[in-house]
Protein backbone atom coordinates (compact mmCIF):
# COMPACT_ATOMS: atom_id res chain seq x y z
CA UNK A 1 0.00 0.00 0.00
CA UNK A 2 2.98 2.26 1.20
CA UNK A 3 4.44 1.36 -2.11
CA UNK A 4 1.06 2.39 -4.29
CA UNK A 5 1.26 5.62 -2.52
CA UNK A 6 4.55 6.42 -3.40
CA UNK A 7 4.25 5.63 -7.59
CA UNK A 8 0.99 7.48 -7.11
CA UNK A 9 2.23 10.86 -5.85
CA UNK A 10 5.29 11.13 -7.79
CA UNK A 11 3.56 10.46 -11.36
CA UNK A 12 1.05 13.28 -9.66
CA UNK A 13 4.31 15.60 -10.05
CA UNK A 14 5.61 14.61 -13.32
CA UNK A 15 1.79 15.43 -14.45
CA UNK A 16 1.90 18.39 -12.73
CA UNK A 17 5.32 19.45 -13.99
CA UNK A 18 4.67 18.61 -17.80
CA UNK A 19 1.07 20.41 -18.16
CA UNK A 20 2.75 23.54 -15.77
CA UNK A 21 -0.90 24.57 -14.44
CA UNK A 22 -3.11 23.91 -11.33
CA UNK A 23 -6.29 23.98 -13.14
CA UNK A 24 -8.39 21.85 -11.36
CA UNK A 25 -9.84 19.95 -14.71
CA UNK A 26 -6.30 19.23 -15.51
CA UNK A 27 -5.44 18.19 -11.93
CA UNK A 28 -8.53 15.71 -11.92
CA UNK A 29 -7.34 14.36 -15.45
CA UNK A 30 -3.85 13.45 -13.88
CA UNK A 31 -4.93 12.04 -11.16
CA UNK A 32 -7.10 9.59 -12.42
CA UNK A 33 -3.94 8.63 -15.10
CA UNK A 34 -1.47 8.25 -12.28
CA UNK A 35 -4.18 6.06 -10.62
CA UNK A 36 -4.39 3.39 -13.48
CA UNK A 37 -0.39 3.80 -14.33
CA UNK A 38 0.16 3.41 -10.52
CA UNK A 39 -1.71 0.07 -10.15
CA UNK A 40 0.63 -1.84 -12.59
CA UNK A 41 3.73 0.16 -12.16
CA UNK A 42 4.00 -0.04 -7.98
CA UNK A 43 5.88 -3.22 -7.89
CA UNK A 44 8.63 -2.38 -10.08
CA UNK A 45 9.25 1.57 -9.61
CA UNK A 46 10.31 0.79 -5.89
CA UNK A 47 10.54 -1.55 -3.28
CA UNK A 48 10.91 0.77 0.20
CA UNK A 49 7.56 2.99 -0.94
CA UNK A 50 6.88 6.14 1.68
CA UNK A 51 9.82 4.69 3.77
CA UNK A 52 12.17 6.49 1.43
CA UNK A 53 10.69 10.32 2.90
CA UNK A 54 11.88 9.19 6.67
CA UNK A 55 14.00 11.55 7.90
CA UNK A 56 17.39 9.78 8.09
CA UNK A 57 16.75 9.09 4.40
CA UNK A 58 16.29 12.24 3.39
CA UNK A 59 19.56 13.62 5.17
CA UNK A 60 21.64 11.14 3.56
CA UNK A 61 19.88 11.79 -0.15
CA UNK A 62 20.41 15.70 0.58
CA UNK A 63 24.42 14.38 1.39
CA UNK A 64 24.24 12.06 -1.44
CA UNK A 65 23.42 15.16 -3.92
CA UNK A 66 25.87 17.30 -2.19
CA UNK A 67 28.54 14.55 -2.85
CA UNK A 68 27.80 13.86 -6.42
CA UNK A 69 27.01 17.81 -7.41
CA UNK A 70 30.92 18.17 -6.36
CA UNK A 71 32.21 15.14 -8.01
CA UNK A 72 30.47 16.37 -10.78
CA UNK A 73 32.03 19.50 -11.36
CA UNK A 74 35.56 17.89 -10.54
CA UNK A 75 35.46 15.23 -12.85
CA UNK A 76 34.56 17.38 -15.76
CA UNK A 77 37.30 20.09 -14.94
CA UNK A 78 39.11 16.83 -14.72
CA UNK A 79 38.15 15.68 -18.55
CA UNK A 80 38.57 18.86 -19.84
CA UNK A 81 42.11 19.36 -18.40
CA UNK A 82 42.83 16.29 -20.17
CA UNK A 83 41.58 16.97 -23.68
CA UNK A 84 43.12 20.50 -23.69
CA UNK A 85 46.34 19.51 -23.32
CA UNK A 86 48.24 18.89 -26.29
CA UNK A 87 50.08 16.09 -25.20
CA UNK A 88 46.61 14.36 -23.41
CA UNK A 89 48.24 12.53 -21.17
CA UNK A 90 45.89 9.53 -20.26
CA UNK A 91 46.11 5.98 -18.86
CA UNK A 92 43.02 3.87 -19.56
CA UNK A 93 42.49 0.46 -18.48
CA UNK A 94 39.32 -1.81 -17.82
CA UNK A 95 39.92 -2.48 -14.00
CA UNK A 96 37.01 -4.59 -11.80
CA UNK A 97 35.90 -4.11 -8.01
CA UNK A 98 33.26 -5.75 -6.36
CA UNK A 99 30.47 -3.64 -4.61
CA UNK A 100 28.77 -4.70 -0.64
CA UNK A 101 25.51 -3.10 -2.66
CA UNK A 102 22.30 -5.67 -2.10
CA UNK A 103 19.34 -3.92 -3.36
CA UNK A 104 19.16 -3.44 -7.36
CA UNK A 105 18.10 -0.15 -7.14
CA UNK A 106 21.58 1.14 -5.36
CA UNK A 107 23.85 -1.21 -7.38
CA UNK A 108 21.79 1.16 -10.63
CA UNK A 109 22.74 4.25 -9.24
CA UNK A 110 25.91 3.29 -8.01
CA UNK A 111 26.63 2.20 -11.70
CA UNK A 112 24.94 5.85 -12.73
CA UNK A 113 27.55 7.74 -10.51
CA UNK A 114 30.74 5.86 -11.02
CA UNK A 115 29.73 6.57 -15.04
CA UNK A 116 29.08 10.67 -14.03
CA UNK A 117 32.32 10.95 -11.96
CA UNK A 118 36.12 11.47 -12.48
CA UNK A 119 37.95 9.66 -15.57
CA UNK A 120 35.48 6.66 -15.34
CA UNK A 121 33.00 4.57 -17.36
CA UNK A 122 31.09 1.18 -16.53
CA UNK A 123 31.38 -1.06 -19.03
CA UNK A 124 29.39 -4.08 -17.54
CA UNK A 125 27.73 -5.12 -14.08
CA UNK A 126 27.81 -9.36 -13.34
CA UNK A 127 26.14 -9.88 -9.69
CA UNK A 128 27.75 -7.54 -7.64
CA UNK A 129 31.47 -7.04 -9.91
CA UNK A 130 31.93 -3.66 -11.82
CA UNK A 131 33.56 -3.34 -14.82
CA UNK A 132 35.21 -0.17 -15.12
CA UNK A 133 37.15 1.99 -17.90
CA UNK A 134 39.41 4.20 -16.25
CA UNK A 135 40.50 7.32 -18.18
CA UNK A 136 43.68 7.81 -16.23
CA UNK A 137 44.32 4.71 -13.63
CA UNK A 138 46.32 4.46 -10.55
CA UNK A 139 45.83 0.96 -9.72
CA UNK A 140 44.43 -2.50 -10.99
CA UNK A 141 44.12 -3.99 -7.39
CA UNK A 142 40.42 -4.17 -7.14
CA UNK A 143 40.06 -3.46 -3.53
CA UNK A 144 42.32 -0.17 -3.80
CA UNK A 145 40.23 0.26 -6.75
CA UNK A 146 36.62 0.02 -5.37
CA UNK A 147 38.19 2.73 -2.97
CA UNK A 148 39.42 5.44 -5.06
CA UNK A 149 36.18 4.90 -7.34
CA UNK A 150 33.86 4.19 -5.20
CA UNK A 151 34.58 4.87 -1.88
CA UNK A 152 32.77 8.38 -1.28
CA UNK A 153 29.49 6.73 -2.58
CA UNK A 154 29.01 3.49 -1.25
CA UNK A 155 28.53 3.78 2.18
CA UNK A 156 25.79 6.79 2.00
CA UNK A 157 23.26 4.66 -0.91
CA UNK A 158 23.81 1.68 1.54
CA UNK A 159 22.12 4.06 4.55
CA UNK A 160 19.44 5.13 1.57
CA UNK A 161 18.53 1.74 -0.32
CA UNK A 162 19.14 -0.70 3.15
CA UNK B 1 25.45 36.54 -25.66
CA UNK B 2 22.91 34.98 -27.65
CA UNK B 3 25.38 34.59 -30.67
CA UNK B 4 28.18 33.49 -28.64
CA UNK B 5 26.40 30.61 -27.33
CA UNK B 6 24.78 29.65 -30.59
CA UNK B 7 28.23 30.22 -32.12
CA UNK B 8 29.60 27.16 -29.70
CA UNK B 9 26.79 25.06 -30.39
CA UNK B 10 27.56 25.29 -34.13
CA UNK B 11 31.39 24.55 -33.36
CA UNK B 12 30.51 21.87 -31.11
CA UNK B 13 27.85 20.11 -33.36
CA UNK B 14 30.66 20.75 -36.40
CA UNK B 15 33.02 18.97 -34.44
CA UNK B 16 31.04 15.86 -33.62
CA UNK B 17 29.61 15.47 -37.08
CA UNK B 18 33.46 15.15 -38.38
CA UNK B 19 33.53 12.23 -36.15
CA UNK B 20 30.43 10.96 -37.08
CA UNK B 21 31.99 10.63 -40.88
CA UNK B 22 35.10 9.77 -39.93
CA UNK B 23 34.43 6.97 -37.06
CA UNK B 24 36.33 4.21 -37.90
CA UNK B 25 34.19 2.12 -36.12
CA UNK B 26 30.07 1.73 -36.13
CA UNK B 27 30.37 2.24 -32.40
CA UNK B 28 31.95 5.61 -33.00
CA UNK B 29 29.24 6.53 -35.06
CA UNK B 30 26.78 5.68 -32.55
CA UNK B 31 28.48 7.95 -29.66
CA UNK B 32 28.59 10.79 -32.11
CA UNK B 33 24.70 10.43 -32.79
CA UNK B 34 24.20 10.43 -28.99
CA UNK B 35 26.61 13.47 -28.27
CA UNK B 36 24.91 15.34 -31.26
CA UNK B 37 21.06 14.67 -30.05
CA UNK B 38 22.60 15.84 -26.14
CA UNK B 39 23.54 19.09 -28.21
CA UNK B 40 20.47 19.40 -29.87
CA UNK B 41 18.13 19.02 -27.04
CA UNK B 42 19.96 21.85 -25.13
CA UNK B 43 19.87 23.61 -28.30
CA UNK B 44 16.25 23.25 -28.68
CA UNK B 45 15.70 23.93 -24.95
CA UNK B 46 17.86 27.70 -25.51
CA UNK B 47 16.17 28.31 -28.77
CA UNK B 48 12.49 28.01 -26.34
CA UNK B 49 14.07 31.01 -24.43
CA UNK B 50 15.43 32.82 -27.63
CA UNK B 51 12.16 32.70 -29.12
CA UNK B 52 10.08 32.62 -26.19
CA UNK B 53 7.62 29.45 -27.53
CA UNK B 54 7.53 26.58 -24.73
CA UNK B 55 6.10 24.29 -27.42
CA UNK B 56 9.81 24.05 -28.23
CA UNK B 57 10.45 22.23 -24.70
CA UNK B 58 8.13 19.51 -25.67
CA UNK B 59 9.95 18.97 -28.71
CA UNK B 60 13.31 18.60 -27.08
CA UNK B 61 11.70 16.26 -24.34
CA UNK B 62 10.44 13.80 -26.90
CA UNK B 63 13.41 14.28 -28.88
CA UNK B 64 15.60 13.11 -25.88
CA UNK B 65 13.27 10.28 -25.09
CA UNK B 66 13.14 8.85 -28.51
CA UNK B 67 17.15 8.96 -29.15
CA UNK B 68 17.48 7.34 -26.01
CA UNK B 69 15.57 4.99 -27.18
CA UNK B 70 17.21 4.41 -30.64
CA UNK B 71 20.73 4.58 -28.98
CA UNK B 72 19.46 1.42 -26.61
CA UNK B 73 18.47 -0.29 -29.41
CA UNK B 74 21.68 -0.17 -32.06
CA UNK B 75 23.63 -0.89 -28.72
CA UNK B 76 21.14 -4.27 -28.48
CA UNK B 77 22.17 -4.99 -32.07
CA UNK B 78 25.95 -4.21 -31.62
CA UNK B 79 25.63 -7.13 -28.73
CA UNK B 80 24.32 -9.44 -30.88
CA UNK B 81 21.00 -9.63 -29.26
CA UNK B 82 18.63 -8.30 -31.51
CA UNK C 1 14.57 38.13 -9.46
CA UNK C 2 17.35 40.15 -11.29
CA UNK C 3 20.19 37.91 -9.08
CA UNK C 4 18.15 34.48 -10.28
CA UNK C 5 18.43 36.31 -14.32
CA UNK C 6 22.45 36.72 -13.89
CA UNK C 7 22.83 33.12 -12.77
CA UNK C 8 20.74 31.78 -15.60
CA UNK C 9 23.06 33.69 -18.06
CA UNK C 10 25.74 32.59 -16.15
CA UNK C 11 25.14 28.98 -15.94
CA UNK C 12 24.21 29.01 -19.98
CA UNK C 13 27.53 30.22 -20.81
CA UNK C 14 29.02 27.46 -18.58
CA UNK C 15 26.73 24.73 -20.13
CA UNK C 16 27.81 25.83 -23.63
CA UNK C 17 31.48 25.86 -22.66
CA UNK C 18 31.38 22.30 -21.67
CA UNK C 19 29.14 21.52 -24.21
CA UNK C 20 31.64 22.52 -26.46
CA UNK C 21 34.59 20.79 -24.56
CA UNK C 22 32.82 17.52 -25.25
CA UNK C 23 32.35 17.59 -28.35
CA UNK C 24 36.22 18.63 -28.68
CA UNK C 25 37.02 15.31 -26.46
CA UNK C 26 34.68 13.41 -28.88
CA UNK C 27 36.93 14.76 -31.69
CA UNK C 28 40.40 14.46 -30.26
CA UNK C 29 40.47 10.77 -27.47
CA UNK C 30 42.01 8.55 -29.37
CA UNK C 31 39.41 5.17 -28.73
CA UNK C 32 35.73 4.34 -28.47
CA UNK C 33 36.31 4.10 -24.87
CA UNK C 34 37.54 7.12 -24.15
CA UNK C 35 35.67 9.18 -26.18
CA UNK C 36 32.55 7.69 -24.84
CA UNK C 37 34.11 9.91 -21.21
CA UNK C 38 34.11 12.87 -22.69
CA UNK C 39 30.71 12.25 -24.53
CA UNK C 40 28.89 11.70 -21.72
CA UNK C 41 30.72 13.89 -18.65
CA UNK C 42 31.22 17.24 -20.31
CA UNK C 43 27.71 17.28 -22.63
CA UNK C 44 25.66 15.94 -19.38
CA UNK C 45 26.81 18.31 -16.93
CA UNK C 46 26.66 21.36 -20.55
CA UNK C 47 24.01 20.01 -21.38
CA UNK C 48 22.25 20.18 -17.40
CA UNK C 49 23.35 23.94 -16.38
CA UNK C 50 22.55 24.71 -20.02
CA UNK C 51 18.72 23.52 -19.61
CA UNK C 52 18.50 24.96 -15.60
CA UNK C 53 19.89 28.23 -16.72
CA UNK C 54 16.89 28.89 -19.41
CA UNK C 55 14.59 27.73 -16.23
CA UNK C 56 16.01 30.18 -14.04
CA UNK C 57 15.55 32.87 -16.41
CA UNK C 58 12.18 32.47 -17.78
CA UNK C 59 10.27 30.49 -14.14
CA UNK C 60 7.70 30.25 -16.00
CA UNK C 61 9.60 26.89 -17.88
CA UNK C 62 10.84 25.87 -14.92
CA UNK C 63 9.18 22.97 -14.18
CA UNK C 64 9.11 21.63 -17.96
CA UNK C 65 12.69 22.04 -17.73
CA UNK C 66 13.63 20.12 -14.57
CA UNK C 67 11.97 17.47 -15.87
CA UNK C 68 14.24 17.41 -19.21
CA UNK C 69 17.05 18.09 -16.96
CA UNK C 70 16.40 15.06 -14.48
CA UNK C 71 15.68 13.10 -17.53
CA UNK C 72 19.12 13.83 -19.17
CA UNK C 73 21.14 13.27 -15.92
CA UNK C 74 19.33 9.47 -15.91
CA UNK C 75 19.16 8.79 -19.30
CA UNK C 76 22.51 9.67 -20.55
CA UNK C 77 24.73 7.19 -17.78
CA UNK C 78 22.13 4.30 -19.21
CA UNK C 79 22.71 4.69 -22.76
CA UNK C 80 26.66 5.53 -22.49
CA UNK C 81 27.07 2.19 -20.19
CA UNK C 82 25.44 -0.14 -22.66
CA UNK C 83 27.27 1.58 -25.86
CA UNK C 84 30.46 0.66 -23.96
CA UNK C 85 29.02 -2.99 -23.21
CA UNK C 86 27.76 -3.59 -26.52
CA UNK C 87 31.22 -2.20 -28.28
CA UNK C 88 33.17 -4.13 -25.80
CA UNK C 89 30.82 -7.01 -26.91
CA UNK C 90 31.22 -6.55 -30.49
CA UNK C 91 34.88 -6.78 -30.21
CA UNK C 92 36.43 -3.44 -30.61
CA UNK C 93 39.89 -3.35 -28.73
CA UNK C 94 40.10 -0.30 -26.70
CA UNK C 95 43.57 1.48 -28.22
CA UNK C 96 47.04 -0.14 -28.14
CA UNK C 97 47.92 2.04 -25.03
CA UNK C 98 45.84 0.20 -22.76
CA UNK C 99 47.44 -1.49 -19.93
CA UNK C 100 45.03 -3.77 -18.47
CA UNK C 101 41.91 -5.28 -19.23
CA UNK C 102 40.30 -7.18 -16.34
CA UNK C 103 36.64 -7.65 -18.54
CA UNK C 104 39.05 -9.29 -21.92
CA UNK C 105 40.25 -11.72 -19.03
CA UNK C 106 36.94 -12.58 -17.25
CA UNK C 107 35.27 -13.34 -20.54
CA UNK C 108 38.27 -15.52 -21.74
CA UNK C 109 38.32 -17.64 -18.57
CA UNK C 110 33.50 -17.87 -19.03
CA UNK C 111 34.51 -19.20 -22.67
CA UNK C 112 37.31 -21.91 -21.20
CA UNK C 113 34.60 -22.84 -18.78
CA UNK C 114 31.87 -23.87 -21.28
Amino acid sequence: MSRFIFTWGILILIWIGFTGTLNSMELLMGTAISFVIAIYAHRTFTHKGLGFFSPKSVAYIVKYLLVFLVELVKSNIDVALRVLNPKMPINPEIVEFKTSLTSEMGRLILANTITLTPGTLTVDVIDDTYYIHWLNSETTNPEKAAQAIAGKFEPILKEIFE
Amino acid sequence: MIYIVLALLAVSILLVVIRFVKGPTPSDRVVALDTLTIISTAGLVFLSLFFDRSIYLDVSLIYGVLSFIGVLTIARYLEGGL
Amino acid sequence: MIYLSIIGHLMIALGSVFLFLGALGLFRLPDVYSRMQAGTKATTLGALSLIIGVGLIQPEFFSKTLIIAIFIAISNPISSHALARGSHKAGIKPFSKTGFDAYAKMKETLEEEL
